[in-house]
């Protein structure tokens, strides 16, 4: 006779009154109020003019839409370079978190969770002294950079205050958001399936190729996102390990709005900055669930 | 021979990235017991125990530490408490809005720090809020309260349904249900997810530093110290936190590692 | 066991319906289980026999009907108000209590005295005294099951329901569980309804068997009786296998109906069936089917010719594929008390078996109902 398979799919008894209402509104209620609308009123102050002649006589509002065009011709090299910065940080993290999360879904059964703690591990210390630790690292006295330069490695001679030591940040500071999607992706496959792969004549290359890459997609894709879009908008690491001329468009952001307190042109770049963002993630994911998810 | 090669080469790419992700931490921990010539704490001079022995030796630095604390634990109360009631919502319940709502609260997760904290201070500038330690615990809260709902979908989508049937079956009204059957099963989730967001909180620097007027958190005081030199008080308390959260996790790990062994 | 509350009543289900947006789950569903018999819903995966159970339990909402228990209307009562409790699929038995506080569940829910002296009576009876202090997670499946038993049995409810209830558990323990499920519902003397897509389940264990099909009930009654004699072909189908043969009325012989198969005369008892003209569909067993070679004498009236297609050797028998002279694979299965030859492909037989072995069905029927459902769900 049959033998019963344990999952079976169980009709969720569904409740079907306004208590999920309830239950949502006081979150969802904050999040509109303070995440939704401050939008509007990005909107709105990056088209505000100036009251007066300094920052102290405030702005009124109007629709002075060269803000972006005046902001746009100032700082375009900053979103340029945050999008160069940040995406070959991205790749860089992908080479370095794949192997480690292949390895820990398929083979490193007993220390599997050991790693984990320690990729985990780096949060538990404050963002800022790690960065700054890099500071440390790679200054102009250290062993590292003795060393790299007794090889003749470093055109300038140094890596702190150069766009390397800021990638370098960047890809230290995103590695985790990279490596945990990665191995949740890779971890659900199934051994056997490579086994299966191998079974049918495909080469260890072919099947990563065929089987591993494809069904690790969905966590290529998160990771990639995970890390991109803060990696962007970071500028710790350009303030910290880059010189004046590695400044991100973060930088920019923060100095304008509250070193310079000058709203309108703050806000317009972080607008056109969302409106760039959005627009790179829609084509990204179009472009990865149409030709590579399938 | 060539697939134990491969194999190993993968063994030490994993081993070189774990070592460089502990790397900096190794260096804060270290330089925990510098003695700085000057005030950058940067370079190697001296072994003492100076900074571990007088934390608050320079009382900005624990005053900022306590107004961290203090900003944590109202953030995680407040963010846990939406988080939670959302994530019951969204994984217990069918209403019409779901999807929307699930992408909603996505969203926040998806918007660089610099961006959620621009945008709220243009909100607090046109309404004319005064920046301080409130509109801190708002901007805080907005952005940890993605994160609960994150981990507690994760949580409550792994129990099964049919155990909430079953207290219902066995005379369980709904509210003893939920006492004694729902709430303890989600408890560990609520923890971790608390945990989480009071360490967001806490680490917060750019989205605290759009918003905080003249308040000074831990992250902002290291920031402000950073031109003119941290003081190895500061590498102290961050040694603390984080070899306190590693013992923590580890400790859970252990506990949860022997309860499977006694199943066995 | 001794109950304060009434004796144990009649379960009555009364046109109940109960539809998902299009589809009909339960169909003007209208039974009566007696009091304390062991009864068992039958059906392949989505027949509706778990969406009847979940109602009886008030976990699903009736769309239209009535569930009464005795004569009290429990439609519309939530599930912690019924005297009725659940064996659920997969237990579900709660992860963060022992085993001791998952039994004593009910009873503090309901505030009962002598908590304690009721969860050790229990856990004797089901013999899991000893596990008291562990957590579900720490025993195997059988245990587990015996816990989700007491469990609901310890509230003394009026029916107790039986989720697919040994589906999570291998062969042989299934074998054990269902004896011991048995004895337990005939010491207690509660009324049983299991629901199980297992047929063997099903006729071992209850006293009242209902076949359902697409939210209705096709035949209910005796394990013997819907055995020996189905009425419709998907009770003919789903429950064993059966021959089924398309045919016309020949006429009436002493008190036997000749029907007129292709090239061959059949015969069936006139009592079992009021047709008495033109088309019929007769039926008989694979097991109740003699199979010999061609020549023999001395065997039962109703004979077919063919020739063997394929064999199959199963250890206690032997099944047999013959085809025969129209063309149709005809099943017959043979103890295997002295095997020696079992046949070749190509050789010819008779297959022979006795008038009152066959069968009746409604010949407007369709004769594949009940062949290609889904075991598994």
């Amino acid at each position: 006779m049959s033998i019963v398979q344990e999952s079976i799919p169980v009709k969720i008894k569904v409740k079907k009154n306004k208590t999920a209402y309830y239950l949502i509104l006081p979150g969802i209620g904050w999040l509109v109020l303070f995440f939704l609308v401050p939008f509007f009123t990005l909107l709105a102050t990056s088209l505000q003019k100036p009251a007066g002649t300094t920052p102290d006589d405030g702005y009124l509002p109007a629709l002075r839409f060269s803000n972006y065009s005046s902001a746009l011709s100032e700082y375009y090299p900053q979103f340029f370079r945050s999008f160069v910065f940040s995406g070959i940080a991205t790749v860089v993290c992908l080479l370095l978190a794949y192997p480690i999360a292949y390895y820990m879904a398929t083979k490193a059964t007993k220390y599997r969770n050991l790693m984990l703690v320690l990729i985990v591990a780096p949060f538990f210390a404050s963002y800022l002294l790690r960065t700054n630790a890099w500071k440390t690292i790679l200054s102009g006295d250290s062993f590292v950079v003795s060393i790299l330069n007794s090889l003749n490695l470093l055109p300038d001679g140094r890596i702190l205050n150069t766009p390397i030591a800021v990638i370098a940040g960047l890809v230290y500071t995103f590695l985790p958001f990279m490596i945990l999607p990665l191995y949740a992706s890779l971890e659900k496959i199934d051994i056997r399936l490579i086994e299966a792969a191998g079974d049918l004549y495909a080469s260890p290359r072919q099947s990563f190729l065929n089987v591993v890459w494809p069904l690790s997609l969905p966590g290529v894709v998160s990771g990639t996102l995970l890390t991109f879009i803060p990696a962007s908008g970071d500028y710790i690491n350009a303030e910290l390990l880059g010189s004046i001329n590695d400044k991100m468009i973060g930088n920019v952001i923060q100095s304008q709005f509250i070193d310079l307190r000058n709203y309108p042109t703050a806000s317009a770049l972080s607008f056109t900055f969302m409106a760039l963002i959005l627009v790179l993630v829609y084509l990204y994911i179009s472009r990865a669930g149409t030709d590579e998810l399938v | 021979m060539i697939k134990y090669i491969k194999s190993l080469l993968l063994k030490l790419i994993s081993i070189a990235v774990i070592v460089y992700l502990m790397i900096p931490i190794a260096v804060i921990i270290i330089f925990s017991f510098n003695k700085p010539k000057r005030f950058q704490n940067t370079s190697w001079n001296q072994f003492s125990f100076d900074a571990w022995t007088n934390i608050c030796r320079d009382q900005t630095i624990c005053r900022a530490l306590g107004t961290s604390l203090k900003v944590g634990l109202f953030v995680t109360i407040v963010s846990t408490i939406f988080g939670v009631l959302i994530s019951f919502a969204i994984t217990r319940h069918k209403f019409k809005g779901k999807a929307a709502t699930n992408l909603f609260v996505f969203l926040p997760l998806a918007t660089p720090e610099v961006i959620l904290g621009a945008s709220l201070l243009a909100l607090f500038l046109n309404v004319f809020i005064p920046l301080g330690f409130w509109t801190i615990l708002i901007a805080q809260i907005t952005f940890t309260i993605s994160f609960v709902v994150v981990v507690m979908n994760a949580r409550l989508a792994g129990m099964d349904p049919r155990l909430e049937q079953a207290a219902m079956d066995l005379y369980a009204t709904p509210f003893q249900t939920f006492r004694y059957v729902t709430f303890p099963l989600a408890l560990p989730g609520i923890l971790a997810a608390a945990l989480i967001s009071f360490s967001l909180s806490i680490d917060d620097f750019i989205v605290t530093s759009f918003n905080r007027g003249g308040v000074v958190t831990f992250p902002i005081y290291i920031w402000s110290a950073a031109q003119k030199g941290i003081p190895p008080q500061v590498n102290v308390i961050s040694s603390i936190m984080f070899l306190g959260s590693l013992l923590l996790v580890l400790l859970a790990g252990l506990i949860s590692k022997n309860r499977k062994l006694k199943q066995v | 066991m001794t109950t304060n509350r009434p004796k144990v009543e009649d379960l009555h289900l009364v046109n109940l319906t109960k539809s998902f947006d299009d589809f009909k789950a339960v169909d003007n569903l209208t039974l009566t289980i007696p009091a304390g018999s062991f009864f068992a819903l039958l059906g392949p995966s989505g027949c509706g026999k778990t969406t009847t159970l979940r109602m009886v339990a008030g976990l699903e909402e009736p769309t239209s009907g009535q569930i009464k228990l005795g004569s009290e209307d429990i439609t519309s009562f939530p599930p912690y108000k019924r005297w009725v409790n659940t064996v659920f699929q997969s237990y579900a038995l709660f992860p963060h209590l022992s085993i001791y506080e998952n039994v004593a569940f009910g009873l503090r829910r309901q505030k009962s005295a002598d908590i304690d002296k009721q969860v050790k009576a229990m856990l004797e009876l089901v013999e899991l005294t000893t596990l008291a202090q562990r957590k579900p997670q720490q025993l195997s499946g059988g245990q587990q099951q015996r816990v989700a038993v007491a469990r609901a049995l310890i509230n003394e409810p009026d029916v107790l329901l039986l989720d697919e209830p040994l589906g999570a558990l291998d062969l042989k323990l299934r074998r054990q569980m269902q004896l011991e499920l048995k004895r337990i519902q005939i010491e207690v003397g509660i009324t049983f309804v299991h629901v199980t897509h297992d047929q063997e389940e099903a006729m071992t264990m209850a006293d009242t068997v209902a076949v359902m099909n697409e939210g209705r009930i096709e035949q209910m009654g005796a394990p013997l009786t819907i055995y020996e004699k189905p009425r419709t072909a998907f009770v003919a189908n789903f429950l064993g296998q059966s021959n089924l043969f398309e045919g016309t009325v020949a006429g009436v012989e002493g008190d036997e109906l000749a029907v007129k198969v292709k090239d061959t005369v059949i015969y069936v008892p006139l009592n079992s069936t009021e047709i008495r003209s033109g088309r019929i569909v007769l039926g008989v067993r694979p097991e109740k089917v003699k199979i010999v070679d061609q020549g023999k004498t001395g065997l039962p009236k109703n004979q077919i010719q063919g020739s063997i297609h394929n064999t199959a050797f199963v250890g206690v028998s032997t099944q047999y594929e013959v085809l025969s002279s129209w063309g149709q694979e005809i099943s017959a299965f043979e103890q295997n008390v002295d095997p020696s030859d079992l046949g070749r492909p190509g050789q010819l037989v008779t297959l022979a078996w006795e008038p009152r072995h066959s069968f009746v069905l409604d010949p407007d029927e369709d004769l594949t109902a009940g062949l290609d459902t889904t075991w598994d769900e």
